[in-house]
């Protein structure tokens, strides 16, 4: 019976061990899924200031500005409904020019200015990212649908 | 011409494998010679790929643009030697490679299995077939390379100038040499589970097979991570990216295998989780083919996008997972498996290590394929962030990394006294850890990471040397210890790497900034000058090089010219990073963009200790060939006995 008793002890901890770091593990694995959001869904919805996602479009024509002695850039994307300014300090990729689709991940100020960690543009000029292909599709009442069930998720 | 008898060729091995597919369930039943139909089908294989390969090089090399993997993959301005690798850097070419890669396996298969029973190796040979007949069909029927152009164009398109480069030419056959090595240990295990048993001296042959395919496993990813270092100028080493993730499964559970593969000879036991594991292994690296060649990744690996192919390979993998799992679960009860050890003993560690393993695997599959999951289901579009794998990945690694230094220190001291043993772990781990915070004096970047990261280097190391020793004085021949120095040389490059990885990612200093010609910018011991800009040509590019010059307590060092290429066959740019390389640190420079004329975005790395990375990597390789080699020394030392 003791020995019964004890064995239930090393299991129930064991299991509270195993437990604790499941937990742990599906915390840090939702703290770090990005979400995709087109500008046209940015404006219908709100973000926090401090929530990471990334957004895709067009980089429309003539937006690019580049400063003169530092390597912060600013420009405007578009999924052709709407526009969002973004800014960024780094290098653009090789492949980053006006009218190249590109995703870039980063946090929206209350400004509603996106400032940019990171651009990607893929490895081939007639490369459009699924994503915002799909953006450039997609009808207007799914917009409201996900925006509605990205809101209720926070 | 050549390019019809290439694509025959392919036809007649399709038909060449069938046969041997058929001879065991049908053939047997006719002609009592059956089994040499199976040896001889097999070994004919490899010869037959081998000549519609080389026909598919001698198209290349003429410039055979009516072949249209050929227009759309090669340029008549390419130098011969990436026209040669031009042949596997597109998919069909690709997968052409990986059909030759796994005829040549079947063939090695077929020489070294004689010490099996025929039974037996008729069984295995003929999983063997089954698997070449699936790639062989999913070649012929969705992406044949010989496939012809309606209109013959006057050039082809070129090859895409980031896999102009060396890292292509080997990068791609190694890592094949690896994913596919496993097919070996994958049709090997199915059998033992179709015949319900797994003997000690069947682990004992499949063994050098896993390791070598886990040594072109390693090659491969490292020559990957290498080539990515020097050629996408992001001066990263590892991004977690999913096709990265692909190949790095596949190698987790190997090493896993290799490990389980020990007490299964040693000790007879864990032959259910052995012959699982070399399901799942191979499992993995098919579900990297599919995951790089569907389209449903983009990135430089993934060419063309046909849902044919992805339909196909889905199919295959779903056969081939299903049917191995179905026959695992239906047999594996009846296998006769031994499960019964003391808490401190070497199969206990080896079982940890073995669930630490597995469980990295999954969480890695888990990023990888959940985005994908939710993106199919049309739920939505995600992507898992580096810092999950980040802080999930490494937390797993540590206590896998400490049992690493602990197990051959355990396996010298068995015949002690557990209370002497925990004595000698306990000095150990001081002595290490005070030589680790020693060791942070030189360091200019305190923090924890960098401590753990010393930490496992030196505790590897000294108990590998203490392992050693031991053995040394217990007066084992020089023989015996001589036949454990590869295991010792893998975990030692598993400790170069860790303080490698764990030093560059903390200590490194990234600067981004413009640059006038003439300026001077100054990070740690190094001030870096940006001297001139040089305009030149090359083959089928015209290029701008900057010149860097670096210098160290005034004196030069190192003239660095990173550059931007552009090629004629396509409107982008391309960089190419200025690297001056080094034991103790690199110093990597990239172009950015262009501001004014004189005016650059530059990037400056500071990378200490990176080459580490790859260097560890290479002692692994070394370990694992030298164990293959030298143990089999120790086989026929036993055989003499």
């Amino acid at each position: 019976m003791k020995k019964r008793s004890k064995r239930i002890l090393y299991i129930s901890i064991v299991l509270i061990f195993i437990f604790v770091l499941f937990s742990l593990f599906i915390k840090t694995f939702n703290e770090n899924l990005l979400f995709y959001r087109s500008p046209s869904q940015i404006s219908l919805g709100e973000f926090p200031e401090d929530y990471i996602f990334r957004v895709g479009g067009v980089v429309v024509d003539g937006s690019l500005k580049k400063s003169n002695d530092t390597t912060n850039v600013n420009f405007k994307i578009t999924d052709y409904s709407k526009t969002i300014d973004i800014s960024y300090s780094g290098i653009l990729p090789d492949l980053f020019r006006e009218g190249q689709g590109v995703v870039i991940r980063g946090r929206l100020t209350k400004a509603g200015i996106f400032v940019a960690e990171e651009v990607l543009a893929k490895h081939d000029e007639t490369y459009m990212p699924p994503e915002v292909a799909e953006s450039l599709r997609i009808n207007d009442e799914e917009l409201k649908r996900t925006t509605k069930s990205m809101s209720k998720e926070k | 011409m050549i390019s019809y008898i290439g694509y025959f060729l392919i036809l007649i091995a399709l038909m060449n494998i069938s046969l041997l597919i058929i001879s065991k369930p049908l053939l047997a039943k006719i002609t009592p010679s059956y089994d040499q139909i199976i040896l001889s089908t097999s070994k004919l294989q490899f010869p037959i790929i081998l000549l519609s390969f080389l026909c598919l090089v001698i198209s290349f090399l003429h410039d055979d643009f009516s072949i249209k993997y050929i227009s759309s993959n090669s340029n008549s301005a390419l130098p011969y030697y990436y026209k040669i690798s031009a042949t596997w850097a597109g998919h069909e070419g690709s997968m052409l490679l990986w059909c030759l890669i796994l005829s040549f396996w079947t063939f090695l298969a077929s020489i070294y299995s004689k010490s099996l029973d025929s039974d037996f190796r008729e069984k295995f040979l003929s999983i063997m077939g089954f698997l070449n007949l699936g790639f062989l069909a999913f070649l012929i029927f969705t992406s044949n390379p010989f496939e012809r152009n309606i209109s013959i164009p006057m050039d082809g398109k070129d090859l895409n100038p980031l896999l102009q480069d060396f890292g292509l030419i080997v990068h791609p056959p190694m890592l094949y040499m690896g994913y596919v090595g496993l097919s070996v240990v994958f049709s090997f295990a199915l059998t033992c589970c179709i015949r319900n048993e797994f003997k000690p001296e069947w682990a004992q042959w499949l063994r050098p097979w896993a390791i070598i395919s886990w040594c072109f496993l390693t090659l491969g990813i490292a020559l990957g991570s290498w080539w990515a270092y020097y050629e996408l100028g992001w001066g990263g080493w590892w991004f977690w990216d999913p096709v990265e993730n692909a190949s790095f499964m596949p190698w987790l559970i190997t090493t896993a295998l290799i490990h389980s593969l020990i007490i299964c000879e040693q000790k007879n036991m864990f032959k259910n989780w052995t012959i699982l594991l070399s399901i799942i292994a191979f499992s993995l690296s098919i579900l990297g083919t599919f995951l790089v060649r569907s389209g449903i990744l983009i990135s430089v690996h993934s060419f063309a996008n046909d849902p044919a192919r992805g339909a196909f390979i889905l199919l295959f993998l779903a056969i081939v997972v299903g049917g191995s799992l179905l026959i695992y679960i239906s047999n594996s009860s009846k296998m006769d498996d031994k499960f019964n050890f003391k808490l401190f003993s070497k199969e206990s560690f080896f079982l940890i290590n073995n669930i630490l393993l597995v469980t990295a695997t999954f969480t890695i599959l888990l990023g990888t394929i959940y985005p994908l999951i939710l993106d199919l289901l049309g739920l939505e579009k995600i992507s898992v962030g580096v810092p999950y794998y980040n802080s999930v990945f490494v937390p797993i690694m540590i206590p896998l990394l400490i049992l690493a230094g602990y197990i051959p220190f355990l396996i010298f001291s068995k015949n002690k006294k557990s209370t002497g043993i925990l004595k000698h772990i306990f000095i150990t781990f001081l002595f290490v850890l005070i030589f680790a915070f020693i060791s942070l004096i030189f360091l200019d970047n305190f923090n924890i990471s960098v401590l753990i990261g010393i930490f496992i280097f030196l505790w590897i190391f000294i108990n590998l040397f203490q392992y050693v020793y031991k053995k040394y004085c217990e007066g084992k021949s020089f023989k015996f210890i001589i036949s454990n120095i590869g295991m010792v040389l893998a975990h030692m490059g598993l400790a170069v790497f860790v303080l490698g990885a764990t030093i560059v990612e903390n200590n490194k200093i990234e600067k981004e900034l413009v640059m006038k010609i003439g300026e001077k910018i100054i990070i740690k011991d190094y001030s870096f000058t940006f001297s001139n800009i040089i305009k030149y040509s090359g083959a089928n590019y015209k290029g701008i090089k900057a010149e860097f010059l670096v210098h160290e307590n005034g004196q030069l060092i190192n003239k660095l010219y990173p550059e931007k290429r552009l090629y004629f066959s396509s409107s982008m740019p391309m960089t190419e990073a200025g690297i001056g390389p080094g034991i103790g640190r690199d110093l990597y420079v990239t172009l950015g963009n262009i501001i004014s004329e004189n005016k650059w975005s530059v990037r400056i790395y500071y990378k200490p200790l990176i080459r580490l990375i790859w260097i560890g990597a290479l002692i692994m390789i070394l370990g694992g060939v030298l164990s293959i080699f030298l143990d089999r020394r120790k086989q026929l030392n036993y055989k003499e006995k």
